[in-house]
C-alpha cells in the first residue's frame, strides 16, 4: 500500500467546491482522505504550506506528435512537459503519421504512454480516415480501442454532412466530436490575423469570418442533432457570441480557448512585448505564428470574458512542438503552433494578476470544465475533481495533484523546456504563479529541488 | 543612361556641394567623402518606415552627389573600393538588380550576384544556411530580394553583414520609395504638402507600402486608390486611426476620377494578372475601365503633373500607352534615379557613419 501526505496546503478544487487549508491523502493513488487529521502512518510528506494543492489539470488539446513525428515531440518528451506544466492529463490529437485512426495507432499510443509517459494520455480518434475529410473513420471501434473523442484537429471537418454523420455515429459509443473550425475559403492562404497589423507586414491575413462562418456552421449542425459537439480553440468575439447564444439556445455546444489567445494579440507577431521597442525592428516572429492567429485586444477581451463567464467551458494548450528549423525561416514557410504545456498556468495567471479572472475560476477551467466539455468522468471516474467517494463504488478520485506557488516569478526560458519544441512567443518573459511539484496516480512525477520528494 | 546630366540640375542638386570633388584618381581615394557630414546611424536598410524625413533628405541629397558622379566622363569612384557586395534574388528582377549592381561597381566594391534559381536553394538550402554561407565569403553589404515578407528582417537578425531590402513579398521595397521620391523632389521641388495619388493593386505592392511611409514622412498628402479587393484592411483613411495602429496616415478613394482631381503626381503600380484568376478582379477589362491611368483622366490631375510606374509595366492594363510613353512619364527617369539612389544607399551603409 503507497500513501502519500500533502500536508498544509490550500487545497482547492472548484469541481467538489472545496477551498480550505487541509491535508490530502492519496492511498494506492487514489483520494483516499482531505481534513486535518489524516494519518501520516506509513505515508510519504508532500509539504504543501503557502501553496496551492488543486486537482491535476487535464489538456484536451495537444499534439504529441507520436508515431511519426518523434523528431518534433515523442509521448515521452510531451509528458513530461505536461507534468512540469501541472497537467496530468492530456488529450492527444489525432493528427499523427499514421494518423490516429485505427485500433493500432490508438494501442500504440496507449501503449507507448503506459511504457515511457509520465502522465495519463487519452487519445483522440480521426473523424475521417486519413483525416482527408472524405470516409468516417471507423468511430466504434475506436471508442473500444481507448479514443475519448474525435476529431480532424489541424483542419476543420469541410463537409458539414460528414460532421454530422461523425456526430450521430459517434454518439453510439457516447463520444464527442471535437471540431477545428476555419472555413478553408475565407482563410485561404492567411498565415496571421487579418488587420492592421498584417497590413503593416505585408502578410496574408486570415479574417475572423473564416472562424466565425464555421462556428456558425457547427451549431446549426448540433442544433438539428441535438447531439453534443466541442469547439476547438475559439479566438473572436462573434465566434464566443455565437457560442453564447448557442448555450443560451440550451444546444450542447462546448467551447475551450487557449492561454496564449487569452493574452496575446496579433501584434505580437511584429513588435516586441517586453516594453522597449525603441529603435527595434518588426520582429515577423514566426512562434507567434499559430493558428487559429493571434487576434485583436477587442478579441482577447472577448475571450477572457466567456470564459470567465462559463461560455467557455475549458482552457486547452492546443500544444503544438516543432522543430526549431521549422520555425527559423521566412514567416511564410513557417508552420503553425505554439508549444504551450509549460507555459500555459503562469501565462494564464497574468489575468489573475490583472483581476480579470479569479483563481478558482481559472482553476476549474484547467481541471472540472474540460473534463465535462468532452464527458470524460465516463472514462475515469473523478477525473479533474479531489472527490473522495464516487458513484461508481471507487474509492476515490485518481491522486492527479498539482502543487502551486501562485506568487513565484520566473523566466520562460525555452532551452530548459521538457519539450522538444522550443516554438514560444514567450521566451525570457517573466510570469509569475508557477507549478512547483505534479503527483499523478499518488507519484511525484515532477518537483521543483526544493520541494522533498 | 549616366549621361543624363539635365535632371542633376535641379534646385536641389544646387544646394549640394557638388563643385568640389575630388578626382576619382586620387592615390588616397578610398577616404574619399562623397558626402562631407552625415549623421547616418543605420546598420541596414530594411525599410523607410521609420526614417524620419531627415534621414530620407539625407539620402536625397547624397543621390544628388551620385547623379554627379554618374555624370562625370568616366563613371567610377572608389569610395567602396576593397568592399563585397552580394546581391540574393529568390525573385526575377531587371532593374532592381542590374541597378544595384552597376551602383556597387560605379563606386568600386566587387559585387557577386546569386541567382536563388541558379544556387544552392534549389537543391533546399534554407534562408539562413545561404544567409551563413555569405557570411562566410566575407560580405559586406547582402542586397536580398525575396518572395515572402519579412525575409530580409530575418537574414538581419542572424548576419555581421549589412542588409539591404531589395523587395520582400507584399511588405517593403525602400530603394524603389527613395528613388521615387527622388524622382518627383526632383520634378516638383519640395513634395510637402503635394498631393500623390497611388492607384492600382495596394494589397500586394511592396512599393506602394514603402512609398506610404516615405512620402507621408516628407508631408505630401498621399491618396491610395484601386478596387476595394485590392485594398488591405485599416487603411482607412482616419489619420488617429493610422496613429494608433502604427500606420501611415493615407486617404483610401475607390474612384480614381475622384483620387487624381487635383493631384500633383500620380503613382501606377502593375497588376499581377494572377489577382484575376485568384477571383480579385472580374477581368483585366473591369479594372483597366476603371482604374487605368489614361490621358482622360490624368487631365483632372493638376497641370503637367507627372506619371511614375515602378515597372515592369502592362501597357494597356493599369497605364495607356500614350500616357506610359508620353511628356509626363518619369519611368525612365526612374530606373536612371535608381542607380544613383541605390549608390547613395551603399555609401551610406558603408562609409556614411562618423569615424
Amino acid at each position: 500500500m503507497s500513501k502519500l501526505l500533502i500536508q498544509g496546503g490550500r487545497v482547492l478544487d472548484p469541481g467538489t467546491g472545496i477551498d480550505k487549508v487541509a491535508d490530502v491523502l492519496l492511498v494506492d493513488g487514489l483520494v483516499a482522505g482531505i481534513g486535518s487529521d489524516l494519518s501520516a502512518d506509513g505515508a510519504e510528506i508532500l509539504d504543501g504550506s503557502g501553496l496551492i494543492v488543486s486537482p491535476g489539470f487535464v489538456d484536451i488539446h495537444a499534439h504529441l506528435r507520436d508515431p511519426g513525428q518523434e523528431y518534433k515531440e515523442t509521448i515521452a518528451t510531451g509528458t513530461e512537459a505536461a507534468a512540469r506544466g501541472g497537467f496530468t492529463t492530456v488529450c492527444c490529437m489525432p493528427n499523427t503519421d499514421p494518423v490516429i485512426d485505427t485500433r493500432a495507432t490508438v494501442e500504440y499510443v496507449l501503449r507507448t504512454a503506459d511504457a515511457t509517459g509520465r502522465v495519463r494520455v487519452l487519445p483522440i480518434g480521426a473523424v475521417s480516415k486519413g483525416r482527408e475529410g472524405h470516409d468516417l473513420a471507423e468511430l466504434a471501434d475506436l471508442a473500444e480501442a481507448g479514443c475519448i473523442a474525435f476529431s480532424d484537429d489541424g483542419a476543420p471537418v469541410a463537409d458539414g454532412a460528414l460532421l454530422r454523420h461523425a456526430m450521430e455515429f459517434a454518439s453510439i459509443s457516447g463520444l464527442t466530436v471535437i471540431d477545428h473550425c476555419e472555413d478553408a475559403g475565407i482563410a485561404a492562404g492567411g498565415v496571421m490575423h487579418e488587420g492592421w497589423v498584417s497590413t503593416r507586414l505585408g502578410l496574408q491575413g486570415q479574417p475572423a469570418a473564416a472562424e466565425e462562418t464555421a462556428v456558425a456552421r457547427d451549431i446549426a449542425v448540433a442544433a438539428e442533432t441535438d447531439l453534443p459537439l466541442h469547439l476547438a480553440h475559439i479566438s473572436t468575439r462573434a465566434a464566443v457570441d455565437l457560442v453564447r447564444t448557442a448555450k443560451q439556445r440550451g444546444l450542447p455546444i462546448t467551447a475551450e480557448v487557449t492561454p496564449h489567445h487569452l493574452t496575446l494579440t496579433h501584434e505580437a507577431v511584429a513588435f516586441s512585448q517586453n516594453g522597449s521597442n525603441g529603435n527595434a525592428t518588426l520582429l515577423y516572429d514566426t512562434n507567434a505564428k499559430v493558428n487559429p492567429p493571434l487576434r485583436t485586444a477587442d478579441d482577447v477581451a472577448a475571450c477572457v470574458e466567456a470564459l470567465r463567464e462559463g461560455v467557455i467551458d475549458a482552457i486547452a494548450t492546443d500544444h503544438a512542438p516543432h522543430a526549431d528549423y521549422e520555425k527559423a525561416c521566412e514567416f511564410d514557410e513557417a508552420v503553425f503552433g505554439i508549444s504551450g504545456l509549460e507555459t500555459a498556468f503562469g501565462l494564464c495567471m497574468t489575468l489573475v494578476r490583472s483581476g480579470d479572472l479569479d483563481l478558482p475560476t481559472l482553476i476549474e477551467r484547467l481541471t472540472a470544465g474540460p473534463v465535462r466539455a468532452l464527458g470524460l468522468e465516463r472514462s475515469v471516474p473523478g477525473l479533474g475533481s479531489l472527490a473522495e467517494g464516487l458513484p461508481a463504488g471507487q474509492a476515490g478520485a485518481p491522486g492527479d495533484i498539482v502543487l502551486i506557488d501562485p506568487e513565484a516569478e520566473w523566466t520562460v526560458e525555452p532551452e530548459r523546456f521538457a519539450s522538444k519544441g522550443r516554438n514560444t512567443p514567450l521566451a525570457g518573459r517573466t510570469l509569475m504563479g508557477k507549478v512547483v511539484a505534479t503527483v499523478y496516480g499518488g507519484e511525484v512525477v515532477w518537483a521543483e529541488e526544493k520541494v522533498p520528494a | 543612361m549616366a549621361k543624363n546630366a539635365t535632371r542633376t540640375q535641379t534646385s536641389r542638386a544646387a544646394s549640394t556641394p557638388a563643385a568640389k570633388r575630388p578626382t576619382p584618381l586620387n592615390p588616397d581615394a578610398t577616404s574619399e567623402r562623397l558626402v562631407p557630414e552625415t549623421n547616418w546611424t543605420r546598420r541596414h536598410l530594411l525599410d523607410v518606415d521609420d526614417f524620419t524625413s531627415a534621414e530620407i533628405e539625407l539620402v536625397l541629397d547624397t543621390t544628388d552627389a551620385m547623379k554627379e558622379v554618374l555624370a562625370r566622363d568616366i563613371p567610377r569612384v572608389p569610395a567602396l573600393r576593397g568592399t563585397t557586395i552580394v546581391t540574393l534574388f529568390y525573385e526575377a528582377s531587371t532593374r532592381t538588380r542590374a541597378s544595384f549592381e552597376l551602383a556597387g561597381k560605379v563606386l568600386g566594391a566587387d559585387v557577386i550576384n546569386v541567382a536563388a534559381s541558379s544556387s544552392s536553394v534549389q537543391k533546399g538550402e534554407a534562408l539562413l544556411d545561404t544567409v551563413r554561407t555569405i557570411q562566410a565569403i566575407g560580405a559586406d553589404v547582402c542586397v536580398l530580394r525575396h518572395h515572402a515578407s519579412g525575409a530580409p528582417y530575418i537574414a538581419a537578425r542572424e548576419s555581421e553583414f549589412r542588409v539591404i531590402n531589395a523587395g520582400d513579398g507584399q511588405h517593403a521595397h525602400p530603394t524603389q520609395a527613395l528613388l521615387d521620391a527622388y524622382t518627383l523632389r526632383s520634378e516638383l521641388g519640395d513634395i510637402r504638402g503635394r498631393k500623390i495619388v497611388i492607384v492600382g493593386d495596394i494589397a500586394h505592392s511592396r512599393v506602394a507600402r514603402s512609398n506610404m511611409w516615405c512620402l507621408t514622412s516628407l508631408g505630401a498628402e498621399v491618396v491610395l486608390c484601386g478596387p476595394p479587393t485590392l485594398m488591405p484592411v485599416g487603411l482607412n483613411g482616419s489619420t488617429s486611426d493610422a496613429e494608433e495602429h502604427d500606420l501611415p496616415p493615407v486617404r483610401v478613394e475607390y474612384d480614381l476620377d475622384i483620387a487624381i482631381e487635383g493631384a500633383d503626381a500620380v503613382m501606377a503600380l502593375r497588376l499581377q494578372r494572377e489577382r484575376q484568376s485568384s477571383g480579385l478582379l472580374p477581368s483585366l477589362r473591369e479594372y483597366s475601365r476603371l482604374y487605368q491611368v489614361n490621358g482622360e483622366r490624368l487631365a483632372k490631375a493638376k497641370p503637367g503633373a507627372p506619371v511614375l510606374h515602378p515597372g515592369p509595366i502592362n501597357e494597356g492594363v493599369e497605364i495607356s500607352t500614350e500616357v506610359a510613353h508620353g511628356a509626363r512619364s518619369l519611368v525612365e527617369e526612374q530606373v536612371t534615379n535608381g542607380v544613383a539612389v541605390r549608390m547613395a544607399v551603399l555609401y551610406l551603409l558603408l562609409r556614411g557613419e562618423q569615424p
